[in-house]
């Protein structure tokens, strides 16, 4: 990173078909320049500083065995335990979120591009899911707290001992994820399908094909790397997500199971991820434990990190990715 | 029976599936998205309804102090009186909208200088680098960038910016602790900035090459070329991407609720400099304050009213968004 710095004073090759030194550049120019130098390389900088402070952080707080412990209640660091149950409770969401989400994005960016009949009911869907993504997440989570309340879908959440349905689990609040990556998801997969160019339909329909089979058999083959981009965008947003998990989780930090059915009872039940984990430790959540919170939040941006290159694999993997857009556009 | 019966669905779901099939089932899944935003909106206005039905617009007003009227409402019982619901939440509001519009303040200006930069004037090595590292800046999670504010920069703010004698003449007013408006509004500028530049970006590539490699031709120095032809074609997009990212910093929650202090306190540009260091709360923090409390109604309906209100600021930005970009369309340039 710090070359990135020591380079901000040497003078960048204008793009100029014949060369031109910057010597001859009025004043004004080039202070300007230099403040276009200044503004792209201070953005990288802060995004460097972030991660190295936090690496530091992390290799100073972070033990191998806080990954594999469960959080225990206790007054200092030293005994307040690891982020087990934190980083399956993200898992978890995770996993939940996404296979909520992909049938429902998917589908809907297909009908939308394939069908998206009547037109007038393709503009309102399309306006619909820029009306999720323009959505804030802690309204989606009070939202989730809203619905998960009422008695029809009590059987999906803690319910409190006088028999109050508090609304709060593993299922609601990874439905309630699937919202936060539905965007991310449909956008992809619908810019891979107007990039499909038109002639591989038309040669499928020539051949006697279906719609529905040129969707499986040409469509889907070639969107698949858009989708996998799309769908780690999403994770990359579900992991990142506290205000969901803190409304629909509560602030317990231990996976909390409900009822007596194996895994039914894990997705009832309540937990934590790593975002409340880091919310809850710092000093604005009621444990007082920083190092933890650097801990966790270190792994997290790990997550994060390892997300993003993944993004970039499968972006150069794919043979239609256009660089800059395809990530960048869906933040 | 049984048997056959499933065996029979099986093979409908199995066997290729006739075309109109397919397109109600896919026609079906987009409706449930309908469904599911038409279901929002119904169920947040739902439960607000209790505060706009006995306070009408006016909650938005000013007048006493909302972190007391919210805390009373947690004592008044299951089924609460009309005076239970006043309330007074313009400190809330003019919190959000000074921060987000700070933020923006701040961020555009480096956004569209970090775009010109990347599209235009870096190396292609500089570039490669700088796209995935701006890009990794708007994927950080909120909640880092809150532990980074009130681990690093509340304590900085508190001890070497905000004075002793600034301390003590503030006391009687609010306790400045750091932690207030400044943070804040440098963290969720940090945050918007990368969704600007992506919006920027994307609109900057896409003014035709010929344009401004025209301007060039014509004598036009390319510093010039690039501000008076590409620059000039994108300025919806520009003001578009300001109102997208204002519309992100206006749902900002667990950030500012971190690091913004939480006392309703309406800074004051009359007390000096020392505004930027005072707290001040959003509606979004109010909301993370206050779930654990639904079961106060009175409570619940203000707080479903906040999300109303968010819900539709963000609705209303984001069709001005689509406005604003309108011209873009008619120049054939996409944005």
């Amino acid at each position: 990173m710090s070359s990135f710095l020591d380079a901000s004073g040497v003078a960048p090759p204008p793009c100029r078909p014949r060369r031109s030194s910057l010597r001859t550049w009025r004043w004004g120019d080039r202070l300007l320049l230099a403040s276009l130098w200044a503004a792209g390389l201070g953005l990288c900088a802060i995004s460097a500083a972030i991660v190295l402070y936090m690496g530091i952080r992390g290799i100073q707080y972070l033990r191998p065995a806080m990954l594999v412990t469960a959080p225990q209640a206790s007054t200092s660091q030293a005994g307040s335990g690891g982020f087990l149950d934190p980083i399956i409770g993200t898992v978890l969401l995770t996993l939940i979120g996404v296979i909520v989400v992909l049938p429902l994005a998917a589908g809907s960016a297909f009908w939308m591009v394939e069908y998206g009949r009547p037109r007038w009911l393709g503009r309102v869907v399309e306006s619909c899911i820029e009306i999720v993504a323009g959505t804030p997440d802690i309204v989606i989570a009070i939202f989730g707290l809203a619905i998960f309340q009422t008695r029809l879908l009590a059987p999906f959440s803690v319910t409190a001992e006088g028999g109050g349905v508090v609304g709060r689990s593993f299922i609601a609040a990874g439905a309630m994820m699937s919202l936060i990556a539905l965007p991310a998801i449909y956008t992809a997969t619908r810019d891979g399908l107007l990039a499909v160019p038109a002639h591989m339909r038309e040669a499928a329909f020539a051949l006697g094909k279906t719609r529905i089979a040129t969707i499986r058999r040409v469509l889907l083959p070639s969107v698949r790397s858009n989708i996998a981009t799309g769908v780690t965008l999403g994770i990359s947003r579900i992991i990142g997500d506290t205000a969901v998990v803190l409304l629909m989780l509560g602030a317990a930090l231990h996976i909390e199971t409900q009822g007596g059915t194996p895994v039914l009872n894990l997705l009832r039940g309540t937990g934590s991820t790593l975002t409340s984990y880091v919310y809850e430790n710092s000093p604005a959540g009621e444990g007082g434990a920083p190092q933890k919170a650097y801990a966790a939040a270190f792994v997290l941006l790990v997550f994060v990190l390892g997300l993003n290159l993944l993004i970039d694999f499968i972006g150069r993997a794919g043979a239609r990715s256009t660089g800059l857009s395809v990530g960048v556009a869906v933040v | 029976m049984n048997r056959s019966l499933s065996a029979r669905v099986f093979d409908r779901i199995r066997k290729p599936w006739p075309d109109h099939r397919a397109e109600r089932t896919l026609g079906a899944v987009s409706l449930l998205v309908v469904a599911i935003v038409l279901a929002t909106i119904v169920c947040i206005l739902a439960r607000a309804w209790p505060t706009f039905q006995h306070e009408g617009l006016s909650w938005l007003g000013r007048g006493g102090n909302v972190d007391r009227q919210l805390g009373d409402m947690f004592s008044t019982g299951l089924h609460p009186g009309a005076s239970a619901y006043h309330l007074r939440a313009w400190p809330l509001v003019y919190g959000t909208l000074l921060t987000a519009g700070i933020a923006v303040v701040i961020g555009l200006p480096v956004a569209l200088l970090a775009s010109i930069f990347i599209v235009e004037f870096a190396p292609t090595r500089v570039r490669k680098l700088a796209i995935p590292t701006i890009r990794l800046l708007a994927s950080v999670p909120s909640v880092i960038y809150g532990l980074i504010g009130i681990l690093v920069l509340v304590p900085f703010v508190g001890n070497h910016l905000i004075t002793t004698s600034e301390k003590v003449r503030m006391e009687n007013v609010v306790q400045l602790t750091g932690a207030g408006l400044g943070v804040a509004a440098i963290l969720l500028a940090v945050m918007i900035t990368p969704i600007m530049v992506a919006l920027i970006t994307e609109a900057l590539a896409a003014v035709p090459r010929s344009w401004r490699e025209g301007a060039i031709a014509l004598g036009l120095h390319p510093l010039r070329a690039t501000l008076s032809v590409s620059v000039r074609a994108i300025r919806p997009a520009i003001v578009a991407s300001a109102v997208l990212a204002t519309a992100r910093a206006l749902g900002e929650a667990v950030m500012i609720y971190m690091v913004a202090g939480s006392v309703a306190f309406s800074p004051k540009p009359s007390d000096g400099l020392i505004f930027v260091f005072e707290p001040l709360k959003t509606l979004a923090a109010a909301i993370v304050e206050n779930f654990e409390g639904l079961n106060a109604p009175a409570l619940r309906s203000s707080v479903y009213a906040f999300a109303a209100l968010m819900m539709f600021s963000a609705f209303a930005l984001s069709v001005s968004g689509y406005l604003v970009k309108l011209p873009l369309r008619r120049h054939e340039v996409r944005g």
